[in-house]
């Protein structure tokens, strides 16, 4: 395994241990505030300090790293489930008019910046952390489904799948049973970069005041809170600032290491 | 020769010091008018543009909030408190129409007309005719006895408007103030330019640049940077300190009309219960939330009125905070395990900020709330018209405003008719003892009735560059007068 792999996998797996321990404890609860003990800086009390309403910093982004991976694993659910199916029968319709319309309506999707699209949803049917999901979701289908029309095309000229249509399959079952499993590595490896790009997507619209509303923890809004108090007490926006950026680093690096695990070329070049 | 250079060089500095002595100035504000017609909207934005520097009325505030002559330079009121003749100033419109009584007969008539769409028209109710004498008087008669008709007079929605202008007032506003209106770049700002026919004292200023800046952050910034000159109602509260100790800036608090409450939604269950508005009253402490929403910048409050006002009563004890009597209250109300309700929220960090700490004192007496963060387009439509909200927190900062918990069509819809009846009769009196009593009465019953929870007095943050004078401190009403203010060097 590469540096890079482990390095990505210590700090998922950190952030998803936080997430996963904050469901059943954490260092403070966060919804009782206490007002005197604001703004104070790292101590052996607060391992990371308390904020601007003195609630525990470490106890917030715990809670904020649930908020964070429930919005990017379910809005990568929704791309996925629904762009993966589109893309494999846009592939099994090659040059029809299924796969025209699937791949035109894609280039429509793609045609906008996503975090636009995001902030059109989250406007226009209120902000919450529910509309976020799908906000996310729905810009991720295209990726999916693009992904997954051009993998699979290839996959299509192979000898086993015309094999298999002389056993008399129908391209359905052709694309579930033979072509899916040949994508699967790639699948994987765009998941961690969606993840990683929702996460993201959530900070940006909690910062701007669309994603998940107060109180429910969120690091966007934890840095869009400390944007005032930048010159008085610095830590209160960069812990949360570096916590996103950790965050999506490890998840890209976690990505780029599984491809070039999973990629059975790379594999035969470095041997 | 060297120090002959440096001398010259010297010589030139200082004079190019004494020819920069600078009349423009350029003020920051955070909210931006919707447009400049102040006598048809509610919004105080353009009030903070336009009052005393583009228009005037009969009657002004000055800082302090007492009520000086204006374009009546001088009035006379008969025996019977129903006749008021004002004799007027020698002024001129900023598009060179002449100033006269048939104005002043227009404005009111325009402002108090059955199809008006003055924000207060309760203002002008007594007005019964009003009479041209000649060019320089008008004659006001009324209908019964208003002891506060020269207080409603020098609000911004009773200001004096020309009538040949009237079809463009919303986006070329002229009146007869010191400034003229020159440029609205919207999205940015408005500049006047001094008007050199004014009637009155000439300004020290010759341009005022109006700059909107809405977001704390880069209020801040702009502040810090000097991009502008002065930031009236500066929304960060948080840093104050550092511009008190920059030897740049002066940092100016001053009061405000600004009662800034929880409102409760009194024609909804469960708010309709007083149990239920006595529990949400004990259940906030109220320190915290000036603490933690405003840095400390706030006075407490126990009712609806302003406390330097000398008429204030100190009724924070009647909602002390205590979090156990709210929960005896909702038990006793019928919601021994609390309720759930939603808390609607506009812009400003009093009420985004307070919002997240009542949440959570609300959560710790068993009163659930859900948060809603709305823009104030959303928040007028949803909340104030639409009154579908169950909590909200606003300030109200319109002078002597106590007359709106007699209006049960207001957002808050209270109205108990006691309280109408103390109204009524404080419109009948103009003696100064009985009209103290009359409004502490209703202090007291919208302190006791616990109508919405009262928070604090909001306070008026300015920073300026250390070398302005003569600015506002406090806000008697919502007003940017430039008229005093000039560069000291």
């Amino acid at each position: 395994m590469s540096r890079a792999l482990i390095l990505g996998m210590v700090l998922t797996l950190t952030v998803l241990a936080g997430a996963a321990l904050s469901l059943v404890w954490t260092p403070y609860d966060i919804t009782q505030m206490s007002i005197p003990d604001r703004l104070q800086g790292p101590s052996g009390a607060h391992w990371l300090g308390t904020d601007h309403f003195g609630r525990d910093i470490l106890s917030m982004l715990m809670l904020g790293a649930r908020t964070s991976i429930a919005v990017a694993l379910v809005a990568v659910g929704i791309g996925a489930g629904v762009g993966v199916p589109l893309g494999l029968t846009a592939a099994a319709r090659r040059g029809g008019l299924v796969d025209e319309a699937i791949s035109r309506l894609s280039d429509l999707v793609f045609a906008f910046p996503s975090l636009v699209i995001a902030i059109l949803i989250t406007a226009s049917f209120g902000a919450s952390a529910l509309n976020a999901i799908l906000a996310i979701g729905i810009f991720n289908i295209p990726v999916f489904a693009r992904l997954t029309r051009g993998a699979a095309l290839p996959v299509w000229q192979r000898e086993f799948i015309l094999a298999a249509r002389t056993f008399g399959k129908g391209a359905g079952r052709i694309s579930v049973e033979h072509i899916l499993p040949n994508l699967t590595n790639l699948l994987i490896v765009q998941c961690t970069i969606q993840f990683s790009l929702g996460i993201l997507a959530e900070a940006g619209l909690s910062y701007v005041g669309l994603g998940a509303q107060p109180p429910t923890p969120s690091w966007g809004r934890m840095l869009a809170d400390a944007q005032t108090l930048v010159t008085l007490a610095p830590h209160v926006a960069l812990i949360p600032g570096l916590t996103i950026v950790l965050t999506v680093l490890g998840l890209n690096l976690l990505g780029d290491g599984l491809r070039d695990a999973l990629d059975p070329r790379l594999k035969v070049i470095r041997a | 020769m060297t120090f002959s250079r440096l001398i010259v060089a010297a010589f030139a500095l200082s004079a190019s010091a004494a020819a920069a002595q600078q009349t423009d100035l350029t003020i920051a504000l955070q909210l931006e008018p919707p447009h400049l017609d102040p006598t048809s909207a509610a919004a105080g934005a353009i009030d903070s543009v336009l009052y005393a520097n583009v228009f005037e009325g009969l009657t002004r505030f000055d800082q302090t909030g007492a009520v000086q002559p204006a374009l009546a330079q001088s009035w006379e009121i008969s025996d019977d408190g129903l006749t008021y003749t004002f004799t007027l100033a020698e002024a001129t419109f900023h598009d060179g129409t002449s100033f006269d009584a048939e104005d002043v007969k227009f404005s009111l008539d325009r402002a108090r007309a059955d199809d008006s769409v003055n924000a207060q028209k309760p203002l002008f109710e007594a007005i019964e005719t009003v009479e041209v004498v000649d060019a320089r008087t008008v004659r006001l008669t009324l209908s019964k006895p208003e002891g506060n008709l020269l207080f409603n007079l020098a609000w911004g929605d009773a200001v004096i408007v020309a009538p040949e202008s009237i079809e463009t007032i919303k986006s070329a506003p002229v009146g007869t103030g010191p400034f003229r209106f020159a440029d609205w770049r919207q999205g940015d700002s408005i500049t006047l330019t001094a008007f050199d026919d004014y009637w009155g004292k000439a300004p020290a200023l010759t341009e005022a640049t109006f700059k909107f800046i809405s977001d704390p952050t880069a209020a801040f910034a702009a502040v810090m940077a000097q991009d502008v000159d002065a930031f009236a109602g500066f929304p960060a509260p948080e840093n104050l300190p550092i511009f008190e100790a920059d030897p740049r800036f002066q940092v100016l608090v001053g009061s405000t009309e600004g009662e800034t409450i929880l409102a409760m939604n009194n024609g909804e269950a469960p708010f309709d219960n007083p149990k239920v508005r006595a529990a949400v009253a004990h259940a906030i402490d109220r320190q915290a939330v000036i603490d933690g929403a405003m840095y400390g910048y706030g006075t407490p409050i126990g009712t609806h009125f302003a406390p330097h006002n000398p008429d204030y009563l100190d009724l924070t004890n009647l909602s002390a905070f205590d979090p156990e009597q709210a929960k005896a209250l909702l038990a006793e109300a019928g919601y021994p395990d609390g309720f759930e309700t939603t808390l609607k929220l506009p812009p400003p960090s009093y009420a985004r900020r307070g919002g997240e700490i009542i949440a959570s004192q609300l959560r710790a007496v068993g009163i659930e709330t859900q948060i809603t963060n709305l823009e104030w387009a959303q928040w007028l439509e949803e909340v104030f018209r639409g009154k579908d909200f169950g909590l909200t927190i606003v300030s109200h900062t319109e002078p002597m405003d106590i007359s709106i918990y007699a209006r049960p069509d207001y957002y808050f819809q209270y109205g108990a008719p006691e309280l109408v009846a103390v109204f009524d009769a404080l419109g009948a009196t103009s003696d100064p003892a009985e009209r103290t009593t009359l409004l502490q009465d209703a202090q007291r019953m919208i302190a006791e009735d616990h109508v919405n929870a009262y928070l604090f007095q909001l306070a008026f943050p300015t920073v300026a560059d250390a070398r302005l004078e003569g600015l506002w401190q406090n806000q008697p009403t919502q007003a940017t007068d430039l008229t005093a203010v000039r560069w000291t060097q």
